[in-house]
Order: structure tokens, then sequence, then C-alpha cells
């Protein structure tokens, strides 16, 4: 009785639902184009470049690190920060209020589980969908550094601000894998703001991005370094700049992946939990 | 995996069927929504669960969309495990939720490219089946509108037409047209019947007594999680009711309903024309079921009661309903 039957070659069940997220995103991409590009930008320019010119001719000039002997500008050391900043950022919008979109508004996660995909291929595809718009958002972030001078070669064949892209999705998804897994379990919105202004708007302002980590008070010097925040702004910065070792590139890398690994094994019983109940 | 190829087997099989949910507070009893169905659906057939709100309809149905694993007792979809091959099941079901669930910012034709993909099918493919199904449901002039200002009967074509996607085997509607308007449902219904005749099988949720007489072969009324009772509409109003009902009511308030409900009673088993099998108080009035509705009509006036208005009908799957629940829908 065992036959098994020969399986057409398939597309994956992840996949699928990534498929239907990209066909709702070519018509819906204009309504997040500008917040998720501008609001980087912006602390680009007012920081990177006004400010910059101050830092860089002050006293604390030297605090950003040296290149080649060369103490680096401010507007180099804050650039890649600030990518991993918007992977964050485009992360987290994307993993809380659409999330919360398919699980209850338009229970599209309900649609997609009566097909044959699981809830675990509808969670994971949400998440690939997730680190694909994390990579739109910190390329378009990428070619205006450039436009603004604000990328120089640097690492092995000069390519190091490219190695930074990767690294910024792959912040990103440490932030979407367990931010959708809770996500679906909310029955409100309200968690939603509470993450914006007590997780977001602190990780952003003490992960390292406007400032080394070592100028924080050594009490809370700890908490910088469990986040994985400071973890994506060292990488992205560590290779853009050129001055990432092997050895923080791997601590960086493996913490970052441990992340999301355990971010989907919590979103896997989540998404059961919610859509197999 | 075996699979029952025999033609005659059912397509799906339930025995002893359970769902019951964990506590939803800690320290809480679990609730047992299903407890303990046996049910078969065969090839061909429309199918009904009929049952008031919280009967356990819809567990089952998503029991049998392998969307909740069962709790206790056995299920066989298509010859397989829900458990073990859900994802193949699935494959091969169409689904209509109670709530519809489509992508209101995409347009008509997209959700069906989106839901079709979904399982597997090339886009050429999908393009086909997708203008069949909407000149089916009638919207093909919609296919390049935004879903979100469609019409409710609109949106359920719709869902229709997208669980028929995949040409599925067995279709599982719940509660179809709940929440629409009567022409929006008489349109339904019209497809549904037409997918009947065209031989699909079809599994239905409903609390519309004259949608399960319309479109279901046989039917299960579901109460408190179990069966009640199980036959085609005809079968069970046969067996369940007396052939014609006679309503009587009264002046609100009067007092009136209250004595003529304690005279009545006087009028059950009395073996005379007109005799009284037993009666249904409703908050509005009563019935009385009667294989005579006029004699019973003369006997109640003969025993002096005098109701405002009176009617004599045929016995529905309403009052099978009331005898078998002995309650009216909640709803």
């Amino acid at each position: 009785m065992a036959v098994e039957m020969p399986q057409p070659a398939a597309t994956p069940m992840a996949a699928r639902e990534l498929q239907g997220l990209l066909t709702n995103y070519r018509r819906t991409w204009r309504a997040s184009i500008f917040s998720s590009v501008l609001a980087p930008l912006m602390s680009l320019v007012a920081l990177g470049m006004s400010l910059g010119k101050i830092v860089d001719a002050g006293p604390g000039a030297h605090t950003f690190g040296t290149v080649d002997g060369q103490p680096v500008k401010y507007l180099l050391f804050l650039a890649p920060a600030l990518m991993a900043n918007t992977a964050m950022q485009t992360a987290i919008g994307e993993s809380t209020y659409p999330v919360m979109s398919a699980m209850k508004w338009q229970k599209t996660y309900h649609a997609a589980i009566a097909s044959p995909l699981s809830a675990f291929d509808v969670y994971l595809g949400h998440v690939m969908f997730i680190g694909l718009r994390v990579l739109m958002n910190c390329g378009i972030f990428l070619g205006t550094m450039a436009l603004f001078g604000a990328v120089e070669a640097a690492g092995p064949a000069g390519i190091g601000p490219l190695l930074a892209l990767p690294a910024a999705v792959l912040t990103g998804l440490a932030f979407a894998a367990p931010v959708v897994a809770w996500a679906v379990l909310q029955e409100r919105d309200t968690g939603f703001s509470v993450v914006f202004r007590f997780v977001m708007i602190p990780l952003f302002l003490f992960s390292g991005t406007f400032f080394p980590v070592s100028q924080l008070p050594a009490l809370i010097r700890p908490l910088a370094y469990v986040t994985p925040l400071w973890h994506g702004v060292d990488l992205c910065r560590g290779l853009a700049l050129g001055s990432a070792t092997a050895g923080s590139v791997l601590l960086h890398v493996g913490y970052l992946a441990a992340v999301v690994i355990a971010g989907l094994w919590y979103g896997a019983r989540t998404f059961r939990r919610r859509l197999n109940p | 995996m075996a699979q029952i190829t025999s033609a005659d087997a059912p397509l799906i099989k339930a025995v002893g069927l359970r769902k019951v949910f964990p506590p939803a507070k800690r320290g809480g009893e679990p609730f047992t929504a299903v407890d303990g169905v046996d049910f078969e659906l065969r090839r061909g057939e429309v199918f009904g669960f009929l049952g008031p709100n919280g009967a356990g309809k819809s567990s089952t149905m998503r029991m049998i969309g392998c969307v909740s694993p069962i709790s206790g007792g056995e299920l066989t979809i298509l010859g397989m495990d829900p458990r073990v091959d859900s994802s193949r099941i699935k494959a091969r079901l169409g689904v209509v939720p109670q709530e519809d669930s489509l992508d209101l910012e995409l347009r008509v034709r997209e959700n069906l490219l989106i839901y079709g993909r979904y399982f597997g099918l090339k886009r050429a493919e999908i393009a086909e089946r997708t203008a069949e199904l909407l000149e089916f449901v009638q919207l093909a002039d919609r296919a390049e509108s935004t879903v979100e200002p469609l019409s409710g009967g609109m949106k359920r074509r719709l869902t229709i037409a997208r669980s028929l996607i995949n040409s599925p085997e067995i279709l599982i509607l719940d509660e179809p047209t709940t929440g629409l308007d009567p022409q929006a449902r008489h349109v339904v219904w019209d497809r549904l019947f037409r997918l009947k005749q065209a031989g699909t099988t079809l599994v239905l949720t409903t609390h519309y007594m004259d949608e399960a007489e319309q479109l279901c072969d046989r039917l299960v009324v579901m109460d408190h999680g179990r069966i009640a009772a199980e036959g085609s509409p005809r079968d069970l109003i046969e067996r369940y009711s007396t052939r014609e009902v006679l309503e009587i009511r009264f002046a609100p308030g009067s007092g009136d309903h209250e004595s003529a409900l304690a005279k009545a009673e006087g009028l059950i088993g009395t073996g005379e024309r007109g005799s009284i099998d037993r009666l249904e108080e409703l908050p509005d009035r009563i019935l009385l079921y009667s294989d005579d509705g006029e004699a019973a009509l003369a006997a109640v006036h003969g025993s002096g009661i005098t109701p405002l208005a009176s009617l004599v009908r045929r016995s529905s799957l309403e009052d099978v309903f009331l005898h078998l629940t002995g309650r009216t829908l909640v709803d």
C-alpha cells in the first residue's frame, strides 16, 4: 500500500506565502516608501553632515575610531549604523500592524492556512518577506549614503560597504522573527506603541549608533551589548569601514543568527497556537 | 500512506469525533465544543450541519478543514489522517469560511491569483480558472475592481470563487449566507445548487432552516456538541414532527397567552379529530402540532380559547429543530 506518489517540483510552501505578500506589496508599496527611506535620510543629513562637521573639528574627533591611523569622520561612523537602524525600524514596522491585520482584520492568514500551507509556512513566508523589505530599504539607503559621500571603499577589495547590506538584513531578521511571533498573539494594538516607544527608540539612541557604547556609563553598558541592534550596528559599521576583525564578525553574526533561530522557534509555537487552536 | 480508493467509500468519516479546548484562564474548566459525533460524507451529496450558535458546527468544520487538531475519536478525510497528511488533504478541499478573509487592498483577480499560487498552480492555469470562476459567480465584470468597496454578497461570491480555484473534491462552507440580504442569499443558493448539479460534494453549516431545506440531501442537527438527529430534511420532518402546525397568537400582556397554554395542554392526545401531538411555547406564540391543523383550530375554539390570530401551515425543519433542541434559534 505504501506507494509514494511522485511529487511535481512545486514551489516550497513558505515561498508561496512570500509570493502572496509580494503580490500585495506591488499594489501597496507607495504608502510606505517615504517613511521607510526618508526617516533615516533625515538623520543622515541633520546629524551626519551638519553636526558631523562640528564633531570632526572638535576635541572629540578621535572618539570614533581610526582607520589607517586617521580618525574616522563622523558621517562615515554614523551612516552604516543608521543603515542597521533602518533595518530594525523596517522590520519592527512590518512585523506589527501588518501581522495584526493578517491575523485579525483581513484574516488573510486564515485564508492561507485553509490551503496546503501550514501555520509555520505562513509565519516563515512573512518573515522572509520582511527580510526582503529590509533588503530593499537598506539598499536604497546605501545608495543614498553614496550620493551624500557617506561611503568610502574599505575592507576586502573595497566592497566593505556592500558587505554591510547582508549584515543589515540579518539585523532586520533578528527583529522580525521574534516580533512577528509575538505580534500574532496580540488582541489589541496597544502593545505596538509600547514597542515603538520603549524598545525601538531606546535602542536607536543607546546602541552605539550616534556614539560608541564605551561612552555609556559602565552600569548600563552591558545592556547595550545584549541588544541585537548593537550587534547589528557594530557589524555594519565594522564591515563598511573595513575595521571589523574575523572574531567580531563571527561574534555578531553568531549572536544575531541565534536570535533569529530563537525567534523562529517561538514563532512556530505562537502561530500554531493562534491559527490551529 | 494508505489511501482508500474505492468509489463508494465515504469522503469523510468521523467516529466519536471530539474537540476540547483548554481552559481560557489558568484554573478554568476545559470547554468541550464537539462531544463525540459520528457522520459520513458520501461523494456527490450536500451534507448539512444545522444547529444554534455554539452547537459545535464550526469546530467540526475546522477539524474537517484540517486547521484544528482533533482532540479525540477518529477522522478520515479522503482516506487520509488529518494529523499526518493535512497539507495533502487541504490541497483537495475548498473552504468558504464564516467570515470573509479576502485581501481588501487587492483586486478581485489578484485575490484569486494569490490563492491559486498557495495551491502551487501555474499562472496560466490560474488565469484560465479565474475567468471561468468569475463568470460562474457573476463577477466577470469586476475582475479589475478593488475588493474593499464590493458589497457583502459580491465578497461572498468572490470567496466562493476563490474556494474553487483548485477544483476541490469537497467544498466546505461555514454559514455561507449569514449576513446577506435575501436577494444575495438567493444568488448564493443558486450557485451552490449548480455546483451540486455538477457533482461537487458540499458540506455546509447553517442556522437557516430554509437554507438547509433547499440545499441539503442529508443533514444532522447538532446541539451542545452532539448530534441530535440525522436524515434528509423530509425524513426528519416525518420523524420528528406532525404533518401540520397550528400557530396561535394573543395580545401581549393580556394574560390570554398563559391561560390558553393551560387549556391547550388539555387537547394533547385526546384521540379525537384535531387531537394535538404536542405543543411548543414561543415568546410570541404557541405552536400546536397536529396532523390536521384546521381540526385542531376548531378544537381550540371549542375549548374556549380565542386567539388574536391563527395560522395553519405545514411542518418545516424549524419544528424539528424546536422539538430536538427545545428552543428557538439564538442568534
